[in-house]
């Protein structure tokens, strides 16, 4: 009885935390329409911050708190909904999704950048050490605090929402925003003060837990999911449902755990061990009340990724293809061994983020599993028969296919953010329930075994790096066969307008199951083909974020911009292992560059974003970029130039010049000269950064080179293009949205991309 | 003359809004029937209902005698409905004969790429195949709605707003081609707020005012009939 008394106690608090969680998600959503998938990141970062403050620095408890609650994290709610998310108003909802996904990115590498997991103080709770006695069961202070803490948000919620103007603002801007506006409401500053209330209570959540659960980036940014599933349960409007829920969520976790540890409960289920079953709880709650959402309605303009997908030309398209292997075949003789399988790291990542081109660029539908499938695919190839074998091959792709279909089934009947979500709550189920038997990966590896082909070695780095360019060429081509189908016209027609498709016969449920199931096979093979040792964590949920926000930048509907995408991720592990100081700054990078979407065209980041996507759907300059970061690799491999100067020549090159590349090709003369000329000198300054930079830090030098890069970019910018007229500035530079395709094709025209 | 379609009391509810509140209408076959009423009447939503987007409150949908209320929408394009929307639905970013062709394709016709250029053709939008249906002007979207509808081989075509955005040129072109479809064995129900294309086309003319049909009769009738006149013509004059 007792025991039941202190797990129930357990459950409270636990319960008490996501409901200050969720009821913060909740209040960003109903005022500002975001759906924050960096809720969760938000209160790590509060956790680490108050950590800081709090043992390493020493301040006072309240200092601490006050500084961490009352400044930073309403600072942080406003720069995010003020820099990060400005202009996004307009743009749909999986737009904002994903600019919050990368917000969550660039949160978790920058928090694995200030704290890394090294030996540290302890995370001690309030008055830790102390304890009151409930109902004859000793409660830490820091839960009670957690109790009370829910009690007077609770309170306070209810106050602000029906007591004060402030609060009756938020909810007339909820009921009907034109409405609130014309009675002079703002809704622009009522978001931003929900957004500072929501990151506050974020915050508040995620110091709490920290205590519960100790320091860690990734549990306490998935915080997020728990906070979800409360937040779904209140159909992401009611509070009171919504703290209803987060209670209901704690009471069953605290359950479950008291429960594994009696006589009683089953330690395994069908020969899969039980223990993981606590932690997925509120994956499983999510992914459960998702399902008994109900049914979409079809409506017009409903939330999805709209891009144009320009039809693939086959000659492109061949051309391409080749070019890749061939260039494989000949860069990988030169390659040194470690290079290559750097090589084959960025073309398995490749194939991962071209496996969204069907799924996201082509039916516009978002997920946030891609990596979950790849795991999936290596599992099976691992467990199957065969060694290797082809066939064991195609039976893996076509089971990770049905797998896609099955699981995306159910959630299909849901729309854009509620999808997204569903995947996401896919992932982390299969990485928790999953991935972490001991009969899936035995002592958390599973050993791959590489393709058997006759004639070729592919357990060796050439052969595999050649093969799987050819691999990736195949999948490039199928895809553009699919593209110039009859199903992948059905899929860009469902992207655009399901309502239209409906009404002429078009079964969207099936459609939609197709997009998933091609998509994950595709994601299989980037798993099945990654032959040797390979652990769950390489497929976690957090892996596959900067995936889909590569796939998104880089131009999810083109072939080419895939490639991009995966190359750029796969020289992360490059610039990380040859250059450890910089190692941190590549992790933020995804989570930035997927950032720059939600920013004003005018913003540098911006510009390099939307400066790639010309060059993704620009053949020469695409290759010329490759080229480039080709050569640079092979310079710095036999020594030539030094790893800080690769890596000062490549962020140049890459997000200074590259960008350029389409323009140059068409401006001649002496601008031409010119730019080349700038070009040259900013790529000679990197080459000898070592020397000229000799006596600067580390901090010093990261400078230098963004500044380098910003300087040369803008400087050949200024230079090919006139001086463009102010135009009215898009809400959505990427083109997801806002964009009508007029302006597209006008500013495809005035970029020379299209004659 | 038989009936294709009937509407038999159906009632639609937004919340506290009576979008439609018992209506009754018949559409004959092989004829062209306005369908006509202020803003807010309830027309989109009639056609939503008829297609299957949206569920009555209460009432029922017959098409050929057969009711069709639990029918999917996507089911509802092989039994013949076709339509077009009055808020633009295309396929924005796939060009104009793609748009068709996807159409065709879904219609399972046995030759889509002929069916798709011959009702490109016959909207007179051959010399913009290939551009990108987004950048059309919105007289000539709004001919490539009817276009696309067409592709899908409809018994019945429901047309939203139609020559809206047309100039009086195209809209006299498309006055003649609604009297061609009706030749072919295309039964029309025309939701139009241009009253001259109304009464030259329509065989019968329902008039629909909040949700209510306050009548129904050949254009001389409703012209001359006072309640319609009180309720729209007035306003539209
Ligand atoms: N999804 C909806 N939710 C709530 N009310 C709706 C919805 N759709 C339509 N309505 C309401 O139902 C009524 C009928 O609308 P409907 O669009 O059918 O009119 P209409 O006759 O097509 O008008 P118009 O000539 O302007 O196109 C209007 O009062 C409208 O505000
Ligand atoms: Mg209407």
């Amino acid at each position: 009885m007792q025991q039941l008394v202190a797990y129930t106690v357990i459950g409270l608090t636990t319960g008490a935390i996501y409901a200050l969680a969720s009821s913060g998600l909740v209040v960003t959503y109903v005022t500002s329409g975001v759906f924050n998938i960096a809720h969760g990141a938000i209160g790590m970062i509060a956790a680490f911050s108050y950590w800081q403050v709090r043992f390493e620095w020493g301040w006072p408890a309240p200092v601490a708190l006050f500084a961490i609650l009352g400044v930073l994290c309403p600072a942080l709610g406003l720069v995010i909904d003020r820099v990060a998310l400005r202009g996004l108003a307009q743009a749909t909802e999986v737009t904002r999704l994903t600019a919050t996904v990368a917000l969550m990115a660039a949160f978790i590498g920058i928090a694995t950048w200030i704290w890394p997991p090294e030996n540290r103080q302890p995370f001690r709770g309030f008055f830790d050490g102390n304890n009151v006695s409930v109902l004859g069961v000793n409660v830490g202070w820091n839960k009670i605090i957690a109790l009370i803490a829910a009690v007077v948000v609770a309170g306070g919620l209810r106050i602000l929402l029906y007591k004060t103007r402030l609060g009756i603002q938020m909810r007339a801007v909820v009921d009907d925003r034109s409405l609130a506006e014309l009675n002079g409401a703002r809704p622009a500053r009522i978001a931003s003060a929900s957004w500072a209330l929501g990151a506050s209570l974020a915050g508040l959540a995620g110091i709490l837990l920290a205590a519960e659960v100790q320091l860690n980036v990734v549990p306490l940014t998935l915080l997020v999911i728990n906070a979800y599933a409360a937040a779904i349960f209140g159909r992401l409007k009611s509070l009171p449902l919504t703290f209803l829920g987060a209670m209901a969520l704690g009471l069953t976790e605290a359950y479950l755990l008291w429960g594994q540890g009696q006589s009683w409960f089953p330690e395994t289920i069908g020969g899969f061990s039980t223990s993981g079953l606590r932690q997925a709880t509120p994956t499983i709650f999510l992914f459960l009340l998702l399902m008994l959402l109900p049914q979409a309605k079809l409506r017009a303009g409903a939330a999805r990724v709209r891009e144009r997908s320009a039809i693939p030309q086959w000659n492109t398209a061949i051309l391409g293809a080749a070019v890749l292997v061939i260039g494989s075949i000949a860069v990988t003789g030169m390659m040194t061994r470690s290079n290559t399988i750097y090589l084959i790291q960025a073309l398995i990542m490749a194939l991962a983020v071209v496996s969204l081109v069907p799924l996201t660029g082509y039916a516009g539908l978002v997920s946030l599993a891609p990596l979950t499938f790849a795991g999936i695919g290596a599992v099976l190839m691992s467990k199957m028969p065969g060694d290797g074998n082809v066939v064991s091959l195609i039976a893996v792709v076509v089971v990770v296919a049905l797998i896609g279909a099955v699981v995306a089934l159910p959630a299909l009947r849901l729309e854009g953010i509620y999808l997204a979500l569903a995947t996401g709550a896919f992932a982390l189920l299969v990485s928790i329930l999953v991935f972490n038997q001991g009969k899936i990966f035995s002592n958390g590896v599973a050993e791959v075994p590489p393709l058997r082909l006759p004639g070729v070695d592919l357990s060796q780095p050439r052969p595999k790096a050649i093969f799987l360019s050819v691999a990736f060429a195949v999948v490039g081509l199928l895809l553009v066969a699919l593209r110039r189908s009859s199903l992948g016209r059905q899929f860009v027609a469902m992207k655009d307008s399901p309502l239209a498709g409906a009404t002429l016969g078009m079964n969207l449920v099936r459609t939609k199951a197709l997009a998933f199931a091609m998509s994950a096979a595709i994601a299989s093979l980037a798993g099945a083909l990654d032959a040797g040792k390979v652990a769950p964590d390489n497929y976690t949920f957090d892996r596959s974020l900067p995936i889909l926000l590569l796939a998104i930048v880089s131009g999810v509907g083109s072939i080419g911009g895939a490639f991009f995408g995966g190359m750029l991720l796969g020289s992360n592990t490059v610039l990380a292992s040859i250059v450890p100081s910089v190692s941190n700054i590549t992790q933020v990078m995804p989570g930035l560059i997927g950032l720059s979407m939600g920013r004003n065209p005018n913003g540098t980041a911006s510009q390099i974003a939307t400066g790639f996507r010309p060059v993704t759907s620009h053949p020469q300059s695409l290759l010329t970029a490759l080229s480039g970061i080709g050569a640079l690799w092979l310079l710095t491999s036999v020594d030539i130039i030094s790893h800080w100067g690769f890596f000062a020549a490549l962020v140049i090159w890459g997000l200074g010049i590259v960008p350029n590349l389409p323009a140059l090709a068409v401006t001649s003369g002496r601008s031409r000269a010119l730019c080349l000329l700038i070009a040259a000198v900013g790529m000679g300054i990197a080459a000898f950064f070592d020397d000229i930079f000799e006596a600067v830090p580390t901090g010093g030098r990261l400078l230098a080179i963004i500044v380098l890069f910003v300087v040369v970019g803008n400087a050949i910018r200024r230079i090919h293009t006139p001086v463009a007229p102010t135009s009215k500035s898009s809400p959505d530079l990427m083109g997801l949205t806002g964009f009508t395709p007029e302006e597209l094709s006008q500013s495809d025209r005035a970029i020379k991309v299209v004659p | 003359m038989t009936a294709l379609l009937e509407v038999r009391s159906v009632a639609v509810r937004f919340g506290g809004v009576m979008a439609l509140s018992g209506v009754d209408l018949d559409v004959q076959k092989d004829s062209i029937t306005g369908l006509i009423g202020p803003n807010g009447a309830g027309k989109t939503t009639l056609f939503n209902v008829i297609c299957g987007i949206r569920q009555p409150t209460t009432g029922v949908v017959l098409l050929d005698n057969e009711e069709i209320n639990g029918v999917p929408t996507q089911k509802r394009s092989a039994m013949g409905i076709g339509r077009t929307f009055q808020r633009l639905e295309l396929f924005t970013t796939l060009s104009v004969f793609d748009n068709v062709l996807v159409a065709a394709e879904l219609a399972r016709v046995s030759n889509p790429h002929a069916v798709a250029r011959e009702q490109i053709e016959l909207l007179g939008l051959t010399d913009r195949a290939d551009t990108i249906a987004g950048e059309l002007p919105t007289g000539s979207a709004r001919l490539l709605e009817v276009a696309r509808a067409l592709a899908g081989r409809p018994r019945l075509l429901l047309l939203d707003e139609p020559a809206s955005g047309l100039d009086d040129v195209e809209t006299q072109q498309l006055g003649v081609l609604l009297q061609q479809l009706k030749s072919l064995g295309i039964t029309v129900l025309l939701v139009e707020h241009d009253m001259s294309l109304i009464m030259k086309v329509c065989d019968q003319i329902h008039v629909l005012d909040l949700g209510n049909v306050i009548a129904s009769g050949t254009p001389d009738q409703i012209q001359h009939d006072p309640s319609v006149i009180d309720a729209y013509l007035g306003a539209v004059r």
